[in-house]
């Protein structure tokens, strides 16, 4: 039996707003579990706080909708405990680099064989859209009054630049492409990090579909994601083209890749004789 | 058998190997079967301030490291100003007569010791002056050097042979001096003992143990005194019984870890002190919440804030209990000693899985950085509780992980088996769908309070001594427990023993245990190391009398003849 995008939709129908761009990123993912064929109950999507961490509930797999800002340690926890488990974070750019931007670098330099899908709309839309830490200099929120005058983060060049092994950016507007990083994501060994721009139709009044469908193209065809500093700079086109696709990709050994040479290393003893031993 | 009892003190600067020096003693006096009890005090500066270890070896049972001392060995002049007042009439005073004047007392032994000169001419190694000193000691106290020499060797192996080979030369320099010229006084001999084989044991290290004894498969940590040993050991052990181990960015991540490893279905730990603690009061709130079981030790330091990260305090107790916003139902269980820190770490692990709620252990620095000789345990007799898991059958038949059931308890879906669901920390129903009806609420927070019931069915959540018909009754929680002992079993002596309880389970707290103690009671001291008298508090608002607290703000324990003193005002 061949399973569909539907074996993963779960009896919650999703709160999102009409027209969210989250709605293409559940999408893509249904598409992405049903073309791997993995089984619901070996998946666990785990998120913080925020219109895109409601995802996990969505789905039929299981999940943790936890903390702002705790879903990539929860997510950790996960993996490390079971790596049998395929563990897919998910969450907005709030989550990801304010109130959760201290875990960010450890989960990538750790390479832990996860993926982490940011769902980034540069604005917050939960709370009924302030300021975000990927916001525009200049942009005006009803927290930021006199316009934003933070540099914003760029998601993808932070990624490379901490250590992620895999990095690329998707857009919600163009659900095929997006189902095929999400695949290359979750079939990539270590730690993968996957943008999606992803609107907010109710709170963005400036970055829009129309912004981005304008803006957004595919990596040229010739473009090789094996060189850190060339991704960073390519990630880093903002102004009349922003690009997808993926910009770095690493084999390394993973956190688990370690942690299993260790074991194999060490004298084996039971917790009696660990008691024991003690003198 | 002649009773052997002895407290020997050592001061010096910190970074001069005053700790080490006290650990190789108090290791190869444990394995010539003595009973031992340290006390360590220590700047929290790597080199620089002053740093004290004190050792109590007996050949009975010792409930603390002892009041006054025997033997003092002042380094420098200010361990010497510190630390003289301490000793006892008759006792001995071993110093480096180039850095301490001693006053001309007739009451007390001195022994001079050139002990930075033989370490730097005869050894030639001024940092084995520790080892130096330690030799003299074994010579003094008659320990077995052969069983020095194994400490010696264990601890200094790994650091290459020219170091070990110093080190065995160095402690061969001390005995040798003072065999020559200290005259041997009978009164300090340990010499030897015989007894059945025992574990020498740090506080720490036994919550480490008792972790893995218990099922712990993951821990995730980050450094912070005095819990680091928990993360030390479990770091280098964890591999070895098949489990994982985690240094990680900061507690936050820590907790939030092993809340995920939880939830995949290994038990899971973490370890840290007051400010760690402080910084996890929300995922405390969402395991309690999410209903995934996890524990969490707090070594206690003084407060607040960095405070005193090196001294013992019992002050987090309000913080345990109540800590995290909302109505947030958590296990709080504290360990007396150090062999009470193995066995209440296991009934933490018990107890998550029991309410699948956070358990919080709370240890203190005194409890955690000190050895004790315990017991081999009889492993038979410990009962490990495992995880209330979801069947198949049951998915089939419709599964809601979060079901209102008469004791609160659903079975867990484990990740890799049927039985998903979302772990939720907004508000749910039964089956994990987010929900803010306020009647949904009110059920929801009498569930998960009810599972709280589950953890007071046991005959150890309280500890009880002395005469029950006393009305005099001392009520007390964690390591006051030995300077309590010191107090009445003085008071047993001269037939005026009171009667004592100590709670080992403070959230939720054991109504009936406490009110079966309180039946004949006129008055009731509550010693604890805290200035605003925490358990007080609460005994007070739960059980409606005026206890008698006895407060120490922190920094030390408190010495048995405090409490003695405080006892004897209230007879």
């Amino acid at each position: 039996m061949v399973r569909t995008a539907l074996d993963y939709k779960g009896k919650l129908k999703p709160t999102w707003c009409p027209g969210c761009g989250d709605f293409g990123v559940l999408t893509a993912l249904f598409n992405a579990f049903a073309r791997l064929d993995l089984d619901p109950n070996n998946i666990a999507i785990v998120s913080g706080i925020g219109c895109s961490s409601r995802l996990p509930g969505f789905a039929s797999t299981y999940g943790v909708h936890s903390l702002h800002g705790r879903a990539l340690p929860i997510g950790q926890g996960v993996k490390l405990a079971n790596p049998e488990i395929e563990v897919v974070v998910v969450g907005g750019d709030g989550d990801a680099f304010a109130i959760g931007g201290g875990h960010f670098p450890h989960a990538a330099r750790r390479n832990i064989d996860l993926t982490y899908i940011v769902m980034n709309n540069r604005i917050y839309g939960l709370t009924k859209g302030q300021v975000a830490p990927t916001s525009d200099v200049n942009f005006r929120t009803v927290s930021s009054p006199y316009g934003n005058f933070e540099e914003p983060i760029n998601p993808v060049a932070f990624a490379i630049s901490v250590g992620a092994t895999f990095a690329a950016r998707g857009f919600s507007g163009k659900v095929d492409q997006l189902t095929d990083l999400i695949v290359a994501a979750i079939t990539h060994r270590g730690f993968a990090f996957l943008e999606v721009i992803s609107p907010c139709v109710t709170f963005n009044k400036v970055h829009t579909y129309k912004y981005f469908q304008e803006k957004v193209t595919p990596l040229p065809a010739e473009y090789q994601p094996d060189d850190r500093t060339k991704a960073i700079e390519m990630a880093q086109v903002m102004q009349d083209v922003i690009y997808t696709g993926i910009f770095y990709r690493q084999e390394k050994l993973t956190y688990h890749d370690w942690i299993s040479k260790i074991m194999e290393g060490v004298r084996p003893v039971t917790p009696k004789e660990l008691v024991l031993s003690q003198k | 058998m002649e009773k052997v009892d002895l407290v020997v003190r050592i001061g010096g600067e910190s970074g001069e190997g005053i700790i080490v020096a006290g650990e190789i003693l108090t290791l190869a006096c444990a394995r010539a079967s003595f009973e031992v009890y340290t006390y360590r005090a220590y700047p929290a500066e790597v080199r620089g301030g002053h740093s004290m270890f004190q050792m109590r070896a007996a050949n009975a049972p010792i409930f603390s490291a002892g009041d006054l001392v025997d033997i003092l060995v002042a380094l420098n002049q200010e361990a010497y100003d510190r630390h003289y007042s301490t000793l006892k009439k008759g006792g001995v005073l071993v110093y480096d007569p180039e850095s301490v004047q001693p006053h001309d007392r007739e009451d007390l032994i001195l022994y001079p010791c050139p002990l930075k000169d033989l370490a730097l001419n005869q050894v030639q190694a001024i940092q084995t002056k520790n080892i130096v000193t330690v030799g003299v000691l074994a010579e003094l106290f008659s320990i077995p050097q052969d069983k020095l020499e194994e400490v010696i060797q264990e601890r200094f192996g790994s650091k290459g042979s020219q170091i070990l080979e110093k080190d065995l030369l160095a402690l061969k320099v001390g005995m040798e001096y003072a065999r020559q010229n200290i005259p041997k006084r009978e009164n300090l001999k340990l010499g030897e003992t015989e007894g059945e084989t025992r574990i020498v044991i740090s506080g720490n290290a036994a919550i480490a143990l008792g972790a893995v004894y218990a099922g712990c498969r993951f821990f995730a940590g980050y450094p912070i005194t005095p819990a680091t040993d928990i993360l030390e050991i479990l770091m280098k052990e964890m591999p070895r019984v098949g489990g994982v181990s985690i240094q990680v960015e900061d507690e936050i991540s820590a907790l939030a870890m092993a809340i995920g490893a939880s939830f995949a279905g290994k038990k899971a730990m973490t370890a840290t002190s007051g400010p760690g603690l402080s910084l996890m009061s929300e995922l405390i709130g969402f395991a309690s919440m999410a209903e995934i079981p996890v524990v969490i030790v707090d070594v206690q330091r003084g407060g607040p804030a960095t405070g005193l990260p090196t001294k013992t305090e019992q002050s987090d107790l309000f913080h345990a209990i109540f800590g995290s916003h909302g109505d947030c139902p958590r296990v709080v269980i504290a360990p007396t000693n150090v062999e009470d820190c193995f066995y209440q770490t296991i009934k933490g692990f018990n107890l998550a899985e029991r309410t699948q709620l956070p358990v919080i252990i709370l240890s203190d620095q005194s409890l955690s950085q000190r050895y004790e000789t315990i017991s081999v345990p009889d492993f038979d007799s410990i009962k490990v509780e495992d995880r209330l898991t979801v069947s198949p059958e049951e998915v089939a038949q419709g599964y809601q992980r979060y079901r209102i059931t008469e004791n609160g308890l659903m079975p867990m879906g484990i990740p890799g088996k049927p039985g998903a669901y979302i772990a939720r920390g907004l508000e749910h129903d039964g089956e994990g769908t987010p929900s803010y009806d306020p009647g949904i609420h009110q059920v929801m927070t009498e569930k998960r309070f009810r599972k709280l019931n589950l953890a007071q069915n046991d005959n150890d959540v309280t500890l009880r001594w002395g005469n029950q018909e006393s009305e005099v009754g001392i009520i007390s929680w964690g390591s006051t427990e030995g300077a309590v002992r010191e107090a009445t079993n003085q008071l047993k002596a001269r037939g005026e023993e009171p009667d004592v309880l100590y709670i080992k389970l403070l959230s939720p707290l054991p109504r009936k245990q406490i009110e079966d103690f309180l039946k004949n009671k006129k008055k009731v001291i509550v010693p604890e190391v805290n200035y605003s008298g925490q358990l007080s508090h609460l005994l007070r608002a739960y059980f409606l009398f005026d206890p008698i607290p006895l407060n120490l703000a922190g920094g030390r324990p408190f010495a048995g003849y405090e409490i003695l003193k405080k006892i004897e005002e209230v007879l």
